[in-house]
This record gives C-alpha cells, structure tokens and sequence, in this order.
C-alpha cells in the first residue's frame, strides 16, 4: 500500500487534566475523502489544530508525506503542501472576495518581500484568483463585493477557495457545511465531489448526508480516541459506533 | 557590606512601590484586556492630594485618607466616563484616549500647584532610622513602605485565592466570556477591578511622596517601569508583578549604587561614572530584553 | 482624475508657499510649514505600520531621535577633527549623514522591532514604550554629546552648495523629502508587500493559514518604518539646529500617534493633515494659554471616542482608507 498523506501516531493533548486528544493514530491515504465524525466535544477541532499546528501536541507524531512535521508551525507546514478551511471563516473583511483569494494566491507564489508593482493589478494573481472562485462557484459580480456584504454560504465558499489556492497537497476541512442550507449544503457537496481523487482530505463534519455522500473512509473519534475507522457502511453498521455516535443523531 | 543590605533594602522599597502599581495594571490588563496609560496619573494624583492635605493639616493620617480618596475618585470618575466606553475597542484607540487624559492631568497638576516639585516632611516618628542589623541603621519609613507593601501582597494574595470575587477575577482573567454566562455583572466586576488598581496606585503615590520628589511627569516615569515589570512578570499575573516588581527594583537599585563604582575598576573616573550612570538607567531594559528573548510571555503568565 | 488635479494644484501652492509667505508679510510661515514636513514625514512613517500594520508602537520618537542624533554627533565630531569611536570620521555632509541616519534608523528599528515583535497586542505596546526610554536614556547619560540638555548643530550640513539656513530652501528640501516619501509609500502600500502587511493587520491568523511567515513581514516593515523616521530627525537636526533626548521622549511618540489618528489612519495624506492640524492646534490654542495640553487632552479623547475617521474622512471618498 502506498504510503499515507498524512499519519498520525499516538496523538496526545491535554488541557488541565483533560485528554482532549487521547493516544489518537488515524491515516489519510492518497486520493481519499477521509471523513472524520464524532459527537460534539470529542476533540475534532483540536485534532485539526495539532495537523495544522496551530496547536502543539504533548506527544505523538504527525507526519506529511513521510516527513515528521510535527515541530513546524502553521505557515510552513502550509509551504509544505498543507491547507485548511476554518468552522468560523477567517477572512479579511475589510477586502472583496476576489481580493482575499487574490492574496491566497499571491502567498503561494513564493515570498512577498516585492514593493514596487501594484498587486491588485497583477494578472499573475487575479487570473488564477478568478479561476479559483469559478471553482466554488462565486460569480464574477459578487467576487468584487467586500466580504461583509456576503452571505453566510458565499463565504464558506470563499473560505473554501482560499484553501485550494496554493494547490495543496492535503486538504482540512473543518465543518464546510455548518450553518448552510439545503441548497448551499448541495452545491458545497458537488464541490467537493469534484475535488475527490484529485486532492487527499480530511473532512470534519456534522452533516452526516455529505459525510456519506462523500467519503471514502470514516473514522469516528469519541473523547479524542479513534473508536472506528473503516468504509462508510461498515462504520456505519457498526455497533460500538451507533451507540456512542449515531443514536444520539435526531432522525439517523 | 552594610552598603550592600542597605541597597538592596532600598531595592526592595522600591520594588514593592512598583508592585502596587504593577498589580492594578495587570489585573486591569488580564481582566479587562484594557491598556491604560493614565494609571501613573492616579498615582501622581494621590502623591499631591497626600502632600497638599499633609501640608495644610499636618497630620498623616489626613494625608493618607486624602491621598487615597483622590486617587479612587478620580479613578471612578475616569473609568466612568472614559474607559467604560473604551472596553470594546482597540488597543490604539486606548492608548489615544489615556494619551489624553495624561495630557489633560499632567497639565492640570502645573495648573494647581505650579511646576516646582512639592517636598513632603515626614512626622518625628516616622524620620528616624532603625538597626535592622547591628551597625546597619536603616530608615524606618523606607522599612514600613516595605511592611505595606508585603502587606497589601498578602491581601490581594487573600482577596484572589480565598474570596468569590477573586475567583472572579481569577477566571474572568482567562475567560471573559464564562464569567457573563454566570450571570455576572461584568460592568461592575471591572469597575472594582479598575477602583482597586486606582487605589494601589495612589497609596503607591501616598507613600512615595516624602521619598522621591512629587512632580508633574512623576507618573509617567514610574509607570514605562511598571510596563517593565509587568512584561517580565507576566501579562495578568499577580505573582508575576510581585516577582517582577522585586526584581526590577533591586536590579535598578544596585546598578545605579554599583555601576559607576564597578567600571572606575576598569577605566578611568569620568568615563566610568557617564556609562555607569547610563548603564544604570538601561539596565532594566536589557534585562526586559533578554526575558522577552527567552520568555517572550514573560517569567509567569497568567495563561498556560 | 479630478483627485490628480487638486493634488498636483496642492503641490504647487506647497511650493509656492515660502514666496506667498513673503509676499503676505508673515516670513515665519515657513519656517512653520517646515516644521509640519518632518512631522509628517515621521507621522506617515508610524502610519505605515499602524494604520497598514495594524503594530501600535508607541516608541516611534527613538527612531526620531537617532536619526537627529546621528546628523549631530556626526556634526560635532566633524569640528572636533576626533573621529566617532575612534575610526569613523566626523562629516558635515548632508550625503553622508543623511543615508548614515537611515542606516542608525534601520539598524536599530531592526534589532528593537525582531524583540518587541515577538509578543502582540498590550505586550507590544509596553515594550515598544519601554525600548524608546532606553534610548532616551541612553542619551540623557551622555554627557559628551549634551546629556540632557541637548547638542548644538550649530551649522546645518552642506548638501551641493545649497544654503540650507535659508528657511526656502530648508523648506523645499523637507518638503521634497515629504513628497518622495509619500510617493514611495504609496508604491509600498500597493505592492505585494503592502497587501501582505494589511493582510497582517486585519487577520493573521488568516495569513499564517495561506502559509505567510507574519514575523519576517512585521520585521521589515517596522525596519522601513524606523529608517524613515530617522530621515525625519535628520532633516530635524539641521532645520532646528539642535537636537536633545526630548526627540525621542515618550511624549513625542504620543505627539506622532497623535497625528496619524487625527489626520486618518491608513490613509496616505492623513498623516501631513494630522501634522498640520496638531501644530496648527499648538500655535492656536497657546496663544490662549500655556497650559494647553489642558485643552488638546479632552479634544483627543473626544475625537477617539466620537470622531475615529479622521481629517481625511472630510474629503469624502479619498478617505475611504484604500490609500
């Protein structure tokens, strides 16, 4: 078997005497949507913090194809191929659309330390900065509206353009459907559809109707350990999971 | 060696001065999340209000009432009118705004007393000199602002661990946002937050007023220190200032006893007393450099 | 395009000024309006890591003072024919001292900014603070060159023949380094590097997630920041003819801070009306009373809480911030 994206081995983080992320080990292999579910407090934004490295674990290994990244911070393990989209979007409000993928892009290009030329006029930038939205789907029009005038779903779409713009090699997508309706939730889905095989991903979510729309593999995390991981079926018929996880589920 | 025990004495009175303004502004940091350049004011405020009182009543109990009332008057009013409308917005919106009242305060001092420093005479109990070791007389008031100032450590040491406010303050340091949901006041947990940083200082400015000289501009040279100790100690730690506080009042204090004396060793009179001197002054900073190198949080934040 | 006019019209009265000052029977303007070119220089500097960078350091006045510091020590050296720690030799000219006070600029911006930089928010403040009065300090105990009570220059530095005592042509010297600089800004802030640096401001946490390292881009923007400013006090130095460790006190970080929030923050002119607008206040509000810090306090902090925009805002769209 070829060898995995992304490995997490033995995982741990503590927060006073809590073990938010408990002995966790979990693989993304290439070209899948690894989907990782659990109920609320089970750690998922932590576990998505450590790989990033927005968070330092207290041990374990986390390594990116093959290299022990564990020791990088955020901004590197990005030039490494890495990416993420935020549950609660981090963008820059004060700024369009456009000009927020536009600054993705221009970050991916190598360093900034360039005063002289104008960015915004730049087509090396806005070109792919255009493609990048057709890809989730912004329209022209909306692209040039500043960010605060856009709806909750154009933004976790925008948020999702601004991760795929350094063409990353893994992809973590932490609750892309949160707080979107049917349609946008639909349309965020087809998106995504298209992105598999091409780019790995970690997708925390909810939604348990994208999760298994989407997913190749599930893993199920419950008080920060991995309780379950296997194809959606079987995660889904299994016993230990229902009862921690899909039981509680309103309507599942 | 009595020299040594008497400056490093002379450290600590002075490190236990800048404990008590370094507490309020870290509590007032940590809780609040508000810089507040005016705190020096409050301090400068209770420094003339004591000495003005001590010379129109002569008695230092008055001194000390009025002092304080000044300082926690002013305080109230401050918080009321000024901060209270700051607590939501940015740092440089609340560096503006406490530039201003030190303009407004600074200026209002020269206006009522003038711009000579004000001289305070302590009481025949209080001026003398005490052995703290055989052959080592020390002064007793440099001894009980010592006494004070463990004191009142001790108090707020009690006050954070042992009361419900101090829990108060101890969580809503790391979690604003808990301490509303428990249906807290919030408002008012910051306004005696801020009433008692803003009597600390005062009682600091009480106290220093027979020591150092009560001037305009006193509060601004002690508070950029108190920034010293607080960024050593660490951001919305009491243990923290009271570690800092010490240590920066005795590092200052020995090098501008030593420095000058230390360097004549190795070069000649003058040049050694004008490094020394400026030595002496930088001091401080370059040992706030080198914590912020290798504890950019400071010796012991607050947060883990 | 209309903007292009009304900036070109600006400029060319700004030229004109020292004659129209003549020709109105009040000389001293200008040497006034010279006043307001340095300010602005070093308000404009601040302004490029605070209102684009989002860093409120409250210590710019150090970078003030070195460069103004530099022009003298290199002036007093010069007449005393003894070189400047033994090897570098004393000059009156103004293009060595100038680049030289750049250099002591963005020497010392780059060793406090890679410190201070490494904390944020109230942290960064305090330290910035606590850096600058080290330097104060520092020069305070220098008794060679003053100590407190300051350094004469009594000579301005030779720059190509020009007779920079006569106030036109220190004027048109300020005034042409405003420009240049203002000029450069621009360029700077519409850059890559500016967008960057604006990124920072807004959300680092978003640009540490498209993989910027922010540290490197703070760094060099409070080192271009720092060098500017010390431009500034070396134009100070031969204006004013003297130069004390008052430049860089704290109070003079405020004065700038001041400035760029009055004239607009984030905006490239803001800074030149704020530097206006507080010596204009100055010479106003003094002429009814020595104490007026006692004025200018209250109406800061009404203009923070009430009136954040800024000057610039009262021209409508070229305020909107987008430089």
């Amino acid at each position: 078997m070829a060898e995995p994206v992304l490995a997490i081995r033995n995982l741990v983080k503590r927060f006073g005497g809590l073990a938010a992320t408990d002995d966790l080990t979990l693989e993304v292999r290439p070209g899948e949507l690894h989907a990782l579910i659990g109920p609320n407090g089970a750690g998922k934004t932590t576990v998505i913090g450590q790989i990033c490295g927005e968070i330092a674990p207290d041990s374990g290994r986390i390594l990116f194809e093959g290299t022990d990244i564990t020791r990088l911070g955020f901004a590197q393990r990005v030039k490494r191929g890495l990416s993420r989209t935020f549950q609660i979007v981090q963008l820059l409000d004060n700024d369009t659309a456009l000009e927020n993928v536009a600054l993705a892009v221009q970050a991916a290009q190598g360093h900034s330390f360039r005063f002289w030329r104008n960015a915004r006029l730049d087509r090396s930038i806005t070109n792919p900065a255009h493609a990048l939205l057709a890809q989730v789907g912004l329209s022209q029009e909306r692209a040039r509206v500043p960010v605060s005038d856009l709806s909750h779903g154009e933004r976790k779409q925008l948020e999702l353009a601004i991760a795929l713009a350094p063409s990353p090699r893994l992809l973590l997508l932490d609750e892309p459907m949160a707080g979107l309706g049917a349609a946008e939730s639909l349309r965020m889905t087809e998106v995504l559809l298209a992105l598999k095989g091409r780019i790995p991903m970690l997708l925390v979510e909810h939604d348990m109707d994208a999760v298994f729309a989407l997913a190749d593999r599930v893993s199920v995390l419950v008080y920060g350990r991995c309780i379950a991981s296997g194809p959606p079926d079987a995660v889904r018929a299994d016993p230990t999971v229902r009862e921690a996880y899909l039981t509680e589920e309103d309507g599942h | 060696m009595a020299l040594l025990l008497e400056q490093l004495l002379n450290g600590v009175q002075f490190g236990v001065m800048l404990f008590l303004l370094a507490a309020g502004l870290t509590l007032v940091f940590g809780i609040m999340g508000i810089i507040n350049l005016a705190h020096g004011s409050l301090y400068m405020i209770g420094a003339f209000a004591a000495a003005w009182v001590a010379a129109q009543t002569g008695s230092v109990l008055l001194a000390l009432l009025g002092g304080l009332a000044a300082a926690a008057v002013v305080g109230m009013a401050v918080e009321y009118v000024v901060l209270r409308r700051l607590y939501a917005r940015d740092h440089l919106d609340q560096v503006l705004a406490t530039f201003g009242l030190i303009l407004f305060f600074n200026q209002g001092m020269t206006i009522l007393f003038g711009r000579q420093p004000l001289f305070v005479d302590l009481p025949e109990f209080l001026s003398g000199a005490v052995e703290v070791l055989p052959g080592v007389p020390y002064p007793v008031y440099r001894l009980l602002i010592i006494a004070v100032g463990l004191l009142v450590a001790f108090g707020l040491w009690l006050l954070i661990q042992k009361t419900r406010i101090g829990m108060l303050v101890r969580a809503g340091a790391t979690h604003r946002e808990m301490v509303r949901a428990l249906g807290v006041d919030i408002r008012l947990l910051y306004t005696l937050v801020f009433g008692l940083g803003a009597l600390l200082a005062g009682l600091a400015g009480v106290m220093a007023g027979p020591v150092y000289s009560v001037n305009v501009g006193m509060g601004e040279q002690i508070l950029i220190l108190t920034f010293v100790v607080v960024v050593i100690g660490g951001l919305g730690s009491i243990r923290g200032a009271m570690y800092g506080a010490l240590l920066v009042g005795i590092v200052d204090t020995l090098l501008r006893a030593y420095a000058p004396g230390l360097l004549r060793v190795v070069m000649d009179a003058s040049q050694a007393d004008m490094l020394g001197a400026g030595l002496a002054s930088m001091g401080v900073y370059l040992l706030m450099a080198l914590v912020l190198l290798l504890r950019p949080r400071g010796l012991f934040p607050a947060h883990a | 395009m209309r903007e292009r006019v009304v900036l070109a019209l600006l400029l060319v009265a700004a030229i004109a000024l020292p004659w129209i000052a003549e020709a109105l029977g009040t000389p001293a303007t200008t040497g006034v309006a010279t006043r307001i070119a340095i300010y602005a220089i070093a308000a404009a500097s601040l302004n490029l890591i605070l209102g684009y960078g989002g860093l409120v350091s409250l210590g710019h006045a150090a970078y003030f003072g070195l460069g103004g510091y530099t022009v003298g020590i290199l002036w007093a050296h010069s007449r005393s024919g003894e070189p400047f720690l033994g090897i570098i030799p004393g000059t009156a000219e103004l293009l060595i001292t100038f680049p030289a006070a750049l250099l002591v600029g963005g020497v010392s911006a780059a060793i406090i900014g890679a410190l201070s930089l490494r904390t944020s928010g109230v942290q960064f403040i305090m330290i910035t603070l606590a850096f600058a009065q080290m330097v104060f300090f520092l020069f305070v105990s220098l008794a060679v060159y003053g100590g407190d009570d300051g350094l004469m220059v009594r000579r301005p530095n030779e720059l190509l023949g020009l007779d920079l005592r006569d106030p036109a042509t220190m004027y048109w010297l300020a005034l042409g380094t405003l420009v240049f600089w203002l000029w450069l800004m621009g360029r700077i802030v519409r850059s890559r590097f500016g967008r960057v640096l604006e990124g920072v401001r807004q959300n680092e946490r978003r640009m540490a997630a498209i993989g910027v390292p922010t540290y490197a881009y703070k760094l060099v923007a409070f080192t271009i920041s720092g060098m500017a400013c010390a431009a500034a006090g070396a134009l100070w130095a031969n204006y004013a003819r003297f130069v004390s460790p008052d430049m860089m006190h704290w109070t003079k970080s405020g004065e700038f801070m001041v400035m760029v929030i009055l004239g607009g923050i984030s905006t490239l002119l803001g800074p030149v009306l704020g530097a206006a607008a507080l010596v204009g206040l100055e010479y106003t509000l003094s002429g009814f009373t020595e104490h007026w810090k006692f004025i200018l306090g209250p109406i800061l902090i009404v203009i923070v809480l009430f009136g954040r925009k800024g000057l610039m805002s009262l021209f409508g769209r070229w305020g909107s911030g987008r430089g």
